[in-house]
């Protein structure tokens, strides 16, 4: 039997019942833990995010006359699509009826609102990429990254809701920050690898976005840290704390590099791809971190159990 | 009990057209563990096996509810105090269950409860479901069209009751159908007419709701304080549940969540967070063109 009431229903509330006193049965975990698949979704969480923000890059550089980060920015926003797409297609448990997914479009379903991104994206930043290759149809091309700025930044942040929208309790709770936790991890990742990739001369956009984005990222993670109370635990524990930590190292690090290396190449180049990295670790982080809060029952029940004490003393 | 039963399967033969919502009652203090709505369902949906294992801890060899179990006995063996020891007044205690009283067993109760989808009112997995696979049948019941699902696994993690999984070999997510098969042919579904004890009732809602209220009241006069009614409650956070319980002590006993909350309460929030995370990154990347030096 549990300890008695706590009278809040926050998570620090339910911190204060007492985590290792709570029934369960056979501590077998209450809720399922997800299905879905390493790497394929964590992947994905990582190239949309660099194709998202990628996009963005490619239209500011189309605006400014800068050719080389255009061209760069152009083929990331269209590579990452595809990896994306193909990752999430292997993930379905049905393959072969990946079209299904457009069947309808569902608000109430992050996945198929994603769905419905990720597609008409696709297609116009493969269209503006091919045109910037190639030179060919350059207004046609230009209005196809047009579009897929636009749905860029919905890409690389909607990817927040698909996880917070579950009953998976380290993502749940995480709701309000993931967004920008996510969006911050995209921007470093996406800026981190312009800068890695493309001359000096052009790439003082993609730097700042990269700092601001770093900057984001580890500002974020810091939230959930503080406002989740014992949902924190597994960003912070085992495997998924190791991974976040090593993230944040390589976030911070990369982002001080990309803010000082304005004249080195090397310095950049090394800044960028520590960023991108970091980003990739976050999204494994988070993925596993939400995993292992599915697989304990303590985080579904001790909350909950603290809520219904919180309203109800006898329960 | 036999007094207040209605026809279970008047729901399904209205004449003037409207079809009630149906559900379950699982009244569990009426269990007496011997899974033949398991079995059942098992042969009426013709359910793949889910492997003979023993789990070496209770009769429980079944485990928990999965895409091949939709329904699932739970067993829980519990140590009660022996009868003298009331008399020390222990806080929160409520008397032995009459169970444990007079087996001749006392110091142990057994708790035995039939788990199954709970065919929510306000159903996640049917709500983050991106093909329409998952709909709301005429009977207010949920259920998955094996012909659509892609095997996205979006509804699993999305089920706060942890119901709904995927079938490995297949790739598909499966779960309890409340029979919609045998409900349109006036048939009520294979566990509760399976069931020897009347412990699983079909019925409508409703009638349902009210027939288990007066037997938590019948209980509670009997002394038996821990009876508790587990899902029926409209205002809870699914809406309350089409398949709900009577449970003889906490729900996480019974490895059921305490206050389900359906997750998509909190997606308008989600939206407005990602929105404005999203405007944030288009307007940090016109200042970063904007402002720049080179």
């Amino acid at each position: 039997m549990s300890s008695p009431a706590a009278r809040t229903p926050d998570a620090d509330a339910a911190e204060a019942v007492g985590r290792d006193e709570f029934d369960s049965y056979y501590g077998r975990p209450v809720i399922k833990p997800p299905v879905w698949k390493q790497p394929d979704v964590p992947i994905y969480l990582f190239v949309g995010g660099v194709a998202g923000v990628s996009a963005v890059l490619a239209e500011g550089a189309a605006a400014t006359g800068r050719p080389a980060l255009e061209r760069w920015a152009r083929t990331a926003a269209a590579g990452g699509a595809a990896v994306g797409t193909v990752a999430l297609i292997h993930d379905l448990g049905r393959p072969e009826r990946f079209l299904n997914m457009l069947r309808v479009f569902k608000p109430t379903s992050p996945l198929s609102v994603g769905s419905w991104i990720l597609a008409p994206f696709g297609g116009l930043s493969t269209l503006s990429a091919a045109s910037a290759l190639t030179g060919r149809g350059r207004r046609l091309g230009r209005l196809a990254g047009v579009g897929a700025a636009a749905l860029g930044a919905p890409l690389a942040t909607y990817t927040a809701a698909l996880l917070s929208d579950t009953a998976v309790p380290a993502w749940h709770e995480a709701h309000r920050e993931l967004p920008f936790w996510f969006a911050g991890s995209a921007a470093g990742a996406a800026g981190g690898l312009a800068i890695a990739a493309v001359p000096l001369d052009e790439s003082g956009p993609a730097r700042r976005i990269a700092v601001a984005g770093a900057a984001l990222d580890v500002a974020a993670e810091r939230l959930v840290e503080h406002r989740l109370g014992m949902l924190a635990e597994p960003y912070q524990q085992a495997r998924p704390g190791r991974l976040l930590r090593w993230a944040r190292g390589l976030t911070l690090a990369g982002g001080a590099a990309a803010a000082v290396g304005g004249r080195s190449r090397l310095l950049s180049a090394a800044g960028g791809l520590a960023l991108a990295t970091g980003s990739l670790l976050t999204r494994f982080g988070v993925f596993q971190a939400g995993l292992a809060s599915a697989e304990d029952p303590r985080y579904t029940v001790v909350p909950q159990r603290a809520r219904v004490d919180g309203y109800s003393p006898k329960a | 009990m036999s007094d207040v039963h209605t026809d279970p399967l008047g729901a399904l033969m209205r004449d003037d057209g409207a079809q009630p919502r149906v559900g379950f009652f699982t009244d569990t203090s009426l269990c007496i563990g011997c899974k033949a709505c398991e079995v059942a369902c098992k042969a009426w949906n013709n359910v793949p096996d889910d492997g003979f294992e023993l789990s070496g801890m209770s009769y429980d060899n079944t485990g928990q509810l999965s895409a091949d179990t939709w329904r699932h006995v739970a067993f829980i063996e519990q140590e009660v105090p022996a009868a003298q020891l009331t008399d020390l007044g222990l806080p929160g205690m409520g008397p032995p269950d009459p169970q444990g009283a007079t087996s001749g067993d006392a110091g142990v109760r057994w708790l035995m409860s039939s788990d199954v989808c709970k065919h929510c009112t306000h159903a996640a997995c049917l709500d983050v479901c991106p093909t329409g696979s998952l709909f709301r049948t005429e009977y207010g019941t949920v259920v998955v069209q094996p012909d659509i699902c892609n095997g996205c696994g979006y509804c699993i993690p999305a089920c706060p009751y942890g119901v709904i999984d995927q079938r490995k070999e297949d790739g598909r997510a499966f779960k309890c159908t409340l029979c919609y098969d045998r409900l349109k042919d006036q048939k009520q579904p294979a566990c509760a007419q399976a069931c020897p004890t009347d412990s699983i009732q079909f019925g409508e809602l409703d009638e349902l709701r009210e027939r288990a209220q007066r037997r938590v009241d019948e209980l509670h006069e009997r002394g038996v304080d821990v009876a508790r009614l587990y899902g029926q409650d409209p205002s809870d956070g699914v809406g309350g549940d089409g398949a709900f319980f009577l449970l003889l002590d906490r729900p996480e006993v019974y490895g059921l969540p305490p206050d389900p909350v359906v997750t998509t309460r909190d997606l308008p929030s989600m939206w407005k967070h990602v929105g404005a995370a999203a405007a944030g990154l288009l307007a940090a990347g016109v200042a970063a063109f904007v402002g720049g030096r080179r």
